[in-house]
């Protein structure tokens, strides 16, 4: 018999039950939820006189539709503030944990678990939030669901599944300068396509992603549904532990002892087979832009937009009005956005300061910062990052999800270009008529610098 | 849930490829705590001008066509797990989304929601469009007890996971089976051994 996948380890470890010739029972570790699409679930509950089976193992935190600016005065959007105070209400009335607008450990989902240790290799984790997938840096099962799932989980703690198939994407060799992890997954999005991953659960492998940090490893695996994959995991290894250890509920002493040994089994076999599987050379990788209205609409900073006849890239540059055949170096861009529960950490900020310290940010550019977590907001603050970008004349935010979707008043105006290391350029997704260049936080950086799209490659080293 | 066994009805086409969720619910319409509403907003940007005034070119604003199946373009549903998609398409009206391919999350939060979702090959895809485009008084019969979808373009057989047909014909949904599996749910929780 082959071996077993990382995957398999970890969803066969979770399978409760097997309906017959149907879908299995799979047991959740962890559920994080948030205002925007747990209202209706706590509803259904309620409805149906269902308590929440398991509210030690829920954390909530607002992040979708907060303000960036000013946090500590009422939320002025009446139906958004209405949406906060449910979460808030839901949560005390179900005895969940809170980390509301303000708590120190309040932030993005998939920024503020992942730093308090919540996530851990070798669990069931899912939100109602498409990007949960980012949690699989960690050698996790994580996924998002619908809200009616989120009443399933709320119910029992489990969900019904059909297992997907596995995918496994291996990117070997050594990367250019200033390739970064964004870089790598837009590339590969690129040249596999928006639903290459459809029904399949990906696994990143290879060098370039052993040798990630996990900041790394959470940009990559967070856009795994951008090519279609419901998660996208990476084995655990002494990058993930040194990470995990000592963090908020990381687990302590024996226990720590007792699950390391554990994690270290889950690797995937030699010999495990994938339903299929990618390669690409590290070599080929260049700091990437998109053109068009999805993340697989991406091309090389010194590449140019293709030139056939296709109504769905006619259709995507009629939106961005770009022209068949150009390159978009020397493009004017207004707007520049890092933040997103993509490229909101840390490490992110720190190679977005090493770039802009000493420059001054173009006139025309609007630049928003938007850290992914108080947390980080804080590691700014202490590393001296914050100055450097208000020197530099960079608008610095309070965290939350912010002109990702564009859900509170972080809007990109109409027919204007925003260069983002967020996960989706979908048509409006920052704002109505808004265009969006998807990026590595560098590329923003030297963007919001230059006052247009430049050539990094030529800059630096 | 709604049960659902047969519909026949016309069709509504939308050819356009990797509709996605942002698409059929703009994130700014996400602000309710209820299911109700997201209808009137679904493919709002498509649908109204910025002004809030009828985009006369969009289809559902031509009257030629109507109906409660919703014929799309390959990868419907791509981005988001926002299940305010499936209310949205269920607010409007539509029972029955046809395409060539489905994004997974929202497939599953429309078999939720009581509409199915139909795979056909990309040529029957395209012989459909081009009927309805024709012929918009065309009508289209699904048969979900025999799994089969009848139209001009040709009668075809289409999948759908088991549970989830006895689901959709009983108007069962997940939370009651999972609830009826407490004991085991119980006794895995005790007997994991990590």
């Amino acid at each position: 018999m082959a071996g077993k996948t990382l995957f398999d380890k970890v969803w066969d470890a979770h399978v409760v039950d097997t309906v017959p010739n149907g879908p299995q029972v799979l047991y959740i570790d962890k559920h994080l939820i948030h205002e925007v699409t747990s209202p209706q679930a706590f509803s259904e509950l309620e409805e149906r006189g269902i308590p929440v089976a398991r509210p030690d193992q829920i954390v909530a935190t607002a992040d979708h539709n907060t303000p960036t600016v000013d946090q500590h005065l009422p939320v002025r959007d009446l139906l958004s503030r209405n949406q906060l105070k449910q979460l808030t209400e839901n949560c005390e009335k179900h005895g969940i944990t809170l980390y509301g607008l303000g708590h120190k450990y309040n932030g993005i989902v998939h920024v503020m678990a992942p730093e308090l240790g919540i996530t851990q290799p070798g669990m069931t984790m899912v939100c109602g939030d498409s990007h949960t997938s980012t949690h699989g840096a960690f050698g996790t099962i994580a996924f998002g669901i619908g809200t009616s799932q989120v009443a399933q989980v709320f119910a029992s703690q489990c969900l019904l599944l059909t297992k997907p198939k596995s995918l496994r994407v291996n990117v070997n060799g050594k990367l250019k300068p200033n390739v970064l992890p964004k870089d790598v997954i837009l590339y590969v999005i690129s040249q596999i396509g928006t639903n290459a991953g459809t029904g399949y659960f990906c696994e990143y492998a290879g060098n370039v992603f052993e040798e990630m940090s996990m900041e790394g490893r959470m940009t990559v695996c967070n856009m795994s549904i951008e090519m279609g994959a419901r998660g996208g995991m990476i084995a655990p290894d002494q990058t993930t532990f040194d990470y995990v250890k000592g963090r908020e509920f990381a687990p302590e002493s024996a226990e720590w002892e007792q699950k390391l040994e554990y994690w270290k089994t889950l690797p995937t076999d030699a010999d495990a087979v994938f339903d299929k599987e990618y390669s690409f050379d590290a070599a080929d990788i260049e700091p990437m832009v998109t053109y068009g209205t999805n993340p697989g609409m991406g091309i090389k900073v010194t590449g140019r937009i293709p030139d056939k006849d296709d109504v769905n890239l006619e259709k995507a540059l009629a939106y961005m009005n770009f022209k068949k055949g150009e390159s978009l170096i020397d493009k004017p861009i207004n707007y520049v956005f890092i933040g997103s529960c993509t490229n909101s950490r840390i490490e992110d900020f720190r190679i977005a300061a090493n770039y802009v310290k000493g420059k001054q940010k173009a006139a025309n550019v609007n630049a928003w910062l938007v850290p992914g977590s108080q947390q980080v907001a804080k590691q700014l603050v202490e590393e001296g990052l914050d100055k450097v970008f208000t020197e530099a004349g960079f608008a610095l935010r309070q965290p939350g999800c912010s002109a990702c979707l564009a859900m509170n008043d972080d809007k990109i105006p109409e027919g204007e270009y925003c260069v983002s290391t967020s996960n989706r350029n979908f048509e409006g997704r920052q704002g109505q008529g808004a265009r969006t260049i998807l990026a590595s936080p560098l590329m923003a950086a030297a963007t919001a610098v230059a006052g247009k799209i430049t050539d990094i490659t030529k800059q630096l080293n | 849930m709604e049960k659902f066994r047969k519909i026949t009805d016309t069709a509504v086409p939308l050819p356009i490829e990797n509709i996605d969720t942002d698409q059929i619910i703009p994130a700014r319409f996400l602000k309710s705590t209820d299911k109700q509403g997201f209808g009137d907003n679904v493919f709002r940007d498509w649908r109204y001008d910025h002004e809030g005034n009828k985009n006369p070119d969009f289809v559902l604003n031509d009257p030629t066509y109507s109906g409660s199946i919703l014929v799309a373009g390959d990868n419907f549903g791509c981005g988001s797990s926002r299940e305010h998609a499936a209310w949205a398409i269920a607010g409007y009206g539509f029972k029955v989304v046809i395409s060539s391919f489905f994004a997974d999350i929202f497939k599953g939060n429309a078999l939720n929601n009581g509409i199915l979702p139909i795979q056909v090959t990309p040529e029957y895809l395209k012989d459909l469009l081009q009927t309805i485009k024709e012929k918009p008084e065309t009508k289209l019969t699904v048969d979900l007890e025999n799994q089969i979808l009848s139209s001009p373009a040709g009668e075809l057989e289409f999948e759908i996971d088991p549970y989830k047909k006895v689901c959709m014909i009983n108007g069962y949904d997940d939370i009651d089976f999972l609830i009826s599996k407490k004991d085991k749910i119980e006794a895995f929780e005790r007997e994991r051994s990590f």
